[in-house]
């Protein structure tokens, strides 16, 4: 299986940019300094990457976008907000091998002709940040960044920020926002930050894996690189790997490897832990539609399911999913669907900004009704209800956490629906009462 | 100019003029709602997403549709666009959705609420609302608070529009409230206590779409609807001097911008926005301070002035949701049958 | 450090830090540094910001008291209310909760005798919940301070009690400051 951002991750000492150096680090940036900006813009388009973040959007494609009017500095912020349930990629990446971002960063700044980039890192990952702050630090003191770097005549200043605990702030707008100094609410489009971005400047905001991606691209070529995936899925992707499975963690897999594999593996997941039955994956970050076994191992027609954008969205969300960010969260057989529903909407409760109407109040809503779920207080017409408020949430927020909060319900509902009526029709006889036993106060016998 | 077709009908417009700007050109029913937007404040608008409209050609140029509805008053139009409002019946019902989640938390005290009978979220749910709540919970609340001698905020029945922390921004030297905490819980506050007192501060109170701000010097004096409006003016330092004075006999009783069709204040010959300073608006309450030009043009959409609910309808609604509460766990202490929390 | 002094001040380190950082955004942008600072107070004045700790960030960043208040009580990491010197954060979304998490929270309940949001009467622990912090893959987890904790199992979370007990005597600032310190390291 070809590894382009891990290959060498397990190098020891690999976070210092000696061993990274030692082992091939820091090419991309030699090679890109004597390329032309737009060259570059050229090989990330050919190469088909998409953002790493989940929306899929091509890299190459939204760099063209970035407005270039004349005396106005331009800016690029890797979005390093990893907030999505499920997903741990980035923060492996940065603290294993820092150097990777950093390479990306200087790379994918002169090709956009920044000359200030900031990462935006969460406020909570205060250790990676240090581990970031030191990596910086090192390759200024190298001459990779500063003034004249590599005597290319390119400046360049690269910082770390820190958030200060917000979903939301991984949506870029809202990032953009919190980097301002602002509350992380995002804001009305258009104009999109390729015109009109952070300080009112020209700004792309990336994903931390698409950055590093940008490291194999540059050496090897875009076409080098669109060679390794399955059709429109080029590349490699992180996927963060946890829930009910013997390895979790982060593995990097080429994209159209078949989803059975993968959880089966040993290479990778290793298989459902416990010996139990696989009941449902969520395969990209708590937003995307959960689906049952079936359905994630084969499609609707019955071909097998892989790990790649197209595939996993066949069938639409009828009966397929998506990518996402790669958070891939499984589940045994012995989870309830409706409770783990319950902790997603708490979290999307929790976690939105109170901007628009839709998101503020629905989210609570949904939150208030899956709560009866799980008491014996719902009813039948209650699953209607549920799904009757995901839809009017879902398309008519101004950001895309509206959406984020209804596909889970939406899912749930569309694939478990027995499991509501189960949680209405026999309340006393769920098996796990624990969650009633703690809202009320009172200890299981 | 680009020209733009709503509900069938088509208009030319000026280059960059917003969908419901086009539409309140046009005039007629086919206006969306906007209960955060708010023409002579900048940067509002597009949060509390009633204006949403369906775009269903984007532009000559581009006619794809445009994949989710889009707030008209933030969304600007091009030329060949082609926008469906009270055309689209799922437009209407996504509208309606949104007023549900304007109101699962309103207390809806009309009753005891000063605002009523101009409040802009009865008009929306008389207007685009159901008459039945599904929400079953306990509504969340806030403790009452002055803000200054002259206003009082009542966090409860704010829908969060924002146009109030833009009053501060936009015509007060210095910004002493805003929008705190996040999500559902965010509230407007000063966060400690602090008067709000500068001599502009009161047209907070006349932005405020429901009955969050209100003026102390007003409150529980009389209903709207037994004060008689008048444009007035005095000669003023501070303002233009020119407002509406709100009078029970001869005996002013508050004193307001004067608004629009829209409820938006009005504007000078110059297009400046008419607001008036506090000296105005609390401490010149007698008549013969004010030389009076004549009765106000009040807008006859709100729910007060249209008084003619759907009875049947009414009475219907009532008794299903009576039959759906009948058995349940519902407590008419805490829940929404009980409109006394406040 | 005494947060309920009416004037605080940063520490010269701090200062210093804090001077570094406003740098790093353009020109008359200075707000931009508003977080990295936050987090400087909070670590400066005992973990929490005060009304008048958040006044003074608003002097130093020349932005209205207003605005801090408005962006300190928007992001969770910030305590608006004092907390105990060690401030435990499990994790309570999704993955970490599939495996558990519910278990270790009610187990700390148990053990400090607090419920959650709460602070131990010897001033000693918070319990909070937070929500997911990118470590599902090492679920259930918490965090303590900047330290990620994970992998958690009730004999942890026990010794975990037990070895913080045994540094109750050392100074407030020993558990919070570390952000400086690591900084001090940064030229740019």
């Amino acid at each position: 299986m070809k590894r382009l951002l891990f290959e060498h991750i397990n190098v020891p000492g690999i976070q210092s940019l000696e061993t990274y150096k030692a082992h091939g680090g820091y090419r991309a940036l030699t090679k890109a300094l004597s390329m032309k900006p737009e060259d570059i813009v050229e090989e990330v388009k050919k190469s088909g990457l998409r953002g790493r973040g989940g929306a899929g959007f091509p890299t190459g494609m939204k760099w063209s976008f970035i407005a270039k009017p004349p005396g106005v500095p331009r800016h690029l912020v890797c979005n390093a907000d990893e907030s999505e349930p499920g997903t741990f990629k980035d923060r492996y990446l940065m603290e294993r091998i820092p150097h990777l971002l950093i390479e990306g960063m200087i790379c994918s700044s002169f090709a956009l002709g920044a000359h200030v980039s900031y990462i935006y890192i969460r406020g909570e990952m205060m250790y990676v940040y240090h581990i970031l702050e030191a990596a910086i630090q090192e390759a200024y003191d190298a001459g990779y960044l500063g003034k004249n770097i590599l005597n290319s005549g390119y400046d360049l200043d690269l910082y770390v920020h820190c958030g200060g605990g917000a979903y939301i702030c991984g949506e870029e707008t809202a990032l953009i926002e919190s980097l301002e100094g602002k509350r992380g609410n995002p804001r009305i489009k258009p104009p999109f930050p390729a015109v009109s971005g952070v300080w009112g400047r020209p700004t792309v905001v990336n994903n931390v894996e698409t950055i590093a991606a940008v490291v194999p691209i540059v050496n090897d070529g875009g076409d080098a690189y669109a060679k390794v995936g399955i059709g429109k899925s080029t590349g490699t992707k992180l996927i963060s790997a946890c829930g009910h499975i013997n390895k979790p963690g982060v593995y990097e897999i080429e994209l159209g490897l078949p989803v059975e594999e993968f959880i089966y593996s040993d290479t990778y997941c290793g298989g459902i832990k416990n010996g139990k039955k696989l009941k449902a994956v969520v395969a990209g970050g708590s937003s995307v539609p959960v689906l049952p076994a079936h359905l994630i191992l084969k499609t609707a027609a019955g071909e097998p399911r892989l790990m790649s954008y197209e595939s996993l969205a066949e069938g639409g969300f009828q009966s397929g999913t998506m990518l996402g960010s790669g958070g891939f969260i499984v589940m045994d057989e012995d989870t309830s669907i409706v409770k783990n529903l319950w902790n997603f909407t708490r979290f999307y409760h929790h976690e939105s900004c109170g901007q628009c109407s839709p998101c503020r109040e629905g989210t609570g809503w949904m939150e208030k009704i899956l709560h009866d779920f799980l008491d014996g207080h719902a009813d039948l017409e209650d699953i209607d209800l549920l799904f009757d408020i995901q839809q009017k949430i879902d398309g008519k927020t101004i950001c895309p956490l509206g959406d984020a909060a209804a596909w889970p319900v939406a899912s749930a509902i569309r694939h478990f629906r027995s499991e509501f009526e189960e949680y209405v029709k026999n309340p006393s006889g769920i098996k796990d009462v624990k969650h009633y036993y703690r809202i009320h106060n009172m200890q299981p016998a | 100019m680009p020209k733009v077709t709503i509900d069938n009908q088509t208009i030319e417009v000026p280059e960059g003029t917003t969908i419901l700007n086009a539409a309140r050109m046009m005039g007629g029913p086919s206006v969306p709602p906007a209960m955060c937007y708010y023409s002579s404040l900048k940067t509002s608008g597009g949060y509390c997403r009633t204006c949403i409209v369906k775009v269903t050609k984007g532009s000559e140029k581009d006619p794809r549709p445009m994949p989710k509805p889009v707030a008209s008053c933030r969304t600007s139009v091009m030329d060949g666009m082609v926008v469906e409002n009270i055309t689209s019946p799922d437009l209407l019902e996504a509208r309606a959705g949104v007023v549900e989640f304007l109101l699962i938390n309103h207390p809806l005290d009309c009753p005891i609420c000063d605002q009523a009978g101009e409040c802009h979220l009865q008009d929306l749910g008389y207007e685009n609302g159901k008459a039945l709540t599904r929400y079953k919970f306990r509504r969340r609340t806030f403790e009452k608070i002055d803000i200054g001698p002259y206003i009082k905020l009542h966090m409860t029945r704010c829908i969060l529009c924002y146009r109030c922390v833009k009053v501060a921004e936009q015509l007060c030297p210095g910004r002493v409230h805003g929008v705190i905490n996040r999500g559902d819980v965010a509230e407007i506050s000063t966060y400690i206590t602090e008067a709000i007192d500068n001599e502009f501060s009161g047209n907070m109170i006349d932005v405020c779409p429901v009955g969050a701000l209100t003026d102390r010097t007003f409150r529980f004096k009389s209903r709207v609807w037994f004060t008689k409006p008048m444009d007035a003016h005095r000669k003023c330092k501070t303002c233009a001097g020119k407002a509406r004075i709100w009078l029970k006999g001869s005996e002013v009783l508050r004193v307001t911008v004067r608004k629009d069709e829209w409820g938006e204040v009005q504007r000078d010959s110059e297009g400046g926005p008419l607001w008036i300073c506090n000296e105005c608006r609390f401490h010149t309450k007698k008549a013969s301070d004010w030389i009076i030009e004549g009765p106000s043009e009040i807008s006859r959409h709100s729910v007060i002035s249209a008084n003619h609910y759907d009875l049947a309808t009414l009475k219907l609604d009532v008794a299903k949701q009576r039959k759906k509460l009948e058995g349940k766990k519902v407590l008419l202490g805490e829940g929404p049958l009980n409109p006394n929390n406040v | 450090m005494n947060n309920n002094n009416p004037k605080p001040e940063f520490s010269p380190e701090a200062k210093t830090l804090v001077e570094k950082l406003m740098r790093r955004y353009p020109e008359g942008k200075q707000k931009s540094a508003i977080l990295p600072v936050l987090h400087i107070a909070q670590a400066e004045f005992g973990g929490w910001l005060s009304v008048p700790v958040m006044d003074m960030v608003a002097e130093v960043l020349k932005i209205q008291s207003i605005e801090v208040y408005e962006v300190a009580s928007f992001y969770s990491m910030f305590n608006l209310k004092p907390v105990g010197k060690c401030v435990i954060e499990v994790c309570r979304t999704g993955p970490c909760w599939l495996l558990g998490a519910e278990d270790i929270v009610a187990h700390f309940e148990k053990k400090l005798g607090i419920k959650v949001g709460e602070t131990t009467s010897d001033g000693m622990f918070t319990l909070k919940t937070v929500e997911c912090l990118a470590s599902c893959g090492t679920a259930p987890m918490m965090q303590v301070g900047e330290d990620y904790v994970e992998n958690l199992t009730l004999d942890k979370v026990d010794s975990f009690i037990s070895d913080c007990r045994s540094k109750i005597s050392e100074p407030v600032s020993h558990w919070n400051r570390k952000y400086i310190r690591e900084h001090e390291k940064i030229k740019q």
